[in-house]
């Protein structure tokens, strides 16, 4: 591979990440449930679906860094070394592994099924099951709970969520049309 | 926006940042088997003090409980209701003081003193033949461009306001996604004119 395009993956992984904080500052859409749903999750299942697993992946862990040295970042104006000791520090360790997930089906099944179908599983695997198993797994080891019962305190969120998987979906398919150059995951 | 920094002197400010985050570290591995009651009630009193000893605007950043109170009642209820008082209130005291340690030194360690500590960490990685510098790069990049996507989603959003569109924001996402790809390219454009991305320490 070129330097030019090392340096160019570099550059779409970084700007990717500030995407992802850019996410964060979209007010919060009120749902039905009651909690809000933000954004950023969804930028979490773009960054695979569109950078690819490799990228997408490194992307997320570049943002993580920043809010680990003191950027506010993550949805809601939080940020800094106290996120990763909370009750939901699991989801932001799970960012890289959502995306990877995300991106590495995305790209697998676009093969067989149209691109949009491909993201939307993939989005839907990364983000929902790939998301919650570390969320979950997170969450008891900071409280100790079982599984079950912090399945029970998450459950809200999940409705958000499936709405999330169809919306990264719907904006690979529309990115891939827009930008069939840059679209490098397929 | 950007950071939880207080730009102020205090003793926390003070510290070197390798030292704090090295306490932070010990103060986790030895709270996480606590169970009596006693040490954890210390500890949130100490961890208070610390607060208190930053000042009005220290006390003020207590406030960032606020958006983890419901889960947190949550959580107590529930272990009050299965473990008992005492068994409740250790986790919840432990979380707090481990939260609220952590984002202490996050509000009293400027970014770039903290990505030293960062370079130095990636030592290994170096060993192993990764050319940190690119990391850094990426960092400053990423750092840069927060408020320029920022700005881009706000135009976006007060255009999507302007035609009359309501609270189903999400359609703006796919513009603001296309837009931050082509930005990447046009930056990639600059760095190549510009010889590249540094790949050698001096720079």
């Amino acid at each position: 591979m070129s330097d030019i395009t090392k340096d160019k993956q570099i550059v779409q992984i970084a700007i990717f990440a500030a995407l992802l904080a850019a996410l964060g500052f979209i007010p919060p859409i009120p749902f039905a449930t009651g909690v809000p749903i933000s954004a950023q999750s969804l930028g979490v299942m773009l960054a695979g679906t569109i950078l690819g697993a490799r990228n997408g992946a490194l992307s997320m862990i570049l943002f993580l860094v920043v809010v680990a040295l003191g950027a506010n970042l993550l949805a809601g104006g939080r940020g800094g070394l106290g996120v990763f000791a909370g009750p939901t520090a699991g989801f932001l360790f799970a960012f890289p592994f959502a995306a990877f997930t995300a991106g590495l089906l995305t790209r697998t099944l676009s093969s067989q099924f149209s691109l949009t179908i491909a993201a939307g599983i993939g989005a839907f695997v990364g983000g929902i099951i790939v998301m919650y198993l570390f969320g979950i797994a997170g969450f008891k080891m900071v409280t100790g709970r079982t599984w079950l019962e912090s399945l029970m305190i998450m459950w809200v969120y999940i409705p958000g969520d499936a709405v999330k998987v169809v919306l990264a979906a719907a904006v690979t398919g529309a990115v891939a049309r827009a930008l069939p150059s840059s679209f490098t995951n397929k | 926006m950007m950071s939880l920094y207080l730009a102020q002197l205090s003793w926390m400010h003070r510290l070197p940042a390798g030292i704090k985050l090295f306490c932070l570290a010990v103060a986790t591995v030895l709270l996480y088997p606590v169970k009596e009651v006693w040490i954890i009630s210390l500890a949130v009193a100490i961890t208070l003090g610390i607060y208190a000893s930053l000042g009005r605007s220290g006390l003020a950043q207590l406030t960032l409980l606020k958006p983890l109170f419901w889960m947190m009642l949550a959580i107590f209820a529930l272990q009050y209701w299965t473990m008992g008082l005492a068994e409740a209130w250790v986790l919840l005291g432990r979380m707090l003081v481990l939260i609220l340690l952590a984002n202490a030194i996050s509000m009293t360690t400027r970014m770039d003193e903290m990505n030293v500590v960062f370079q130095f960490l990636l030592t290994p990685l170096r060993w192993l033949g990764v050319k940190t510098q690119r990391i850094a790069f990426a960092l400053s990049l990423l750092i840069r461009f927060v408020p320029v996507l920022v700005s881009f989603m706000h135009a976006l959003l007060a255009a999507w306001r302007a035609r009359g569109g309501q609270r189903r924001y999400w359609q703006i996402i796919a513009p603001l996604v296309v837009q931050a790809l082509r930005m990447s390219d046009q930056v990639a454009e600059a760095v190549a004119a510009r010889g590249g991305i540094p790949n050698n320490i001096k720079h």
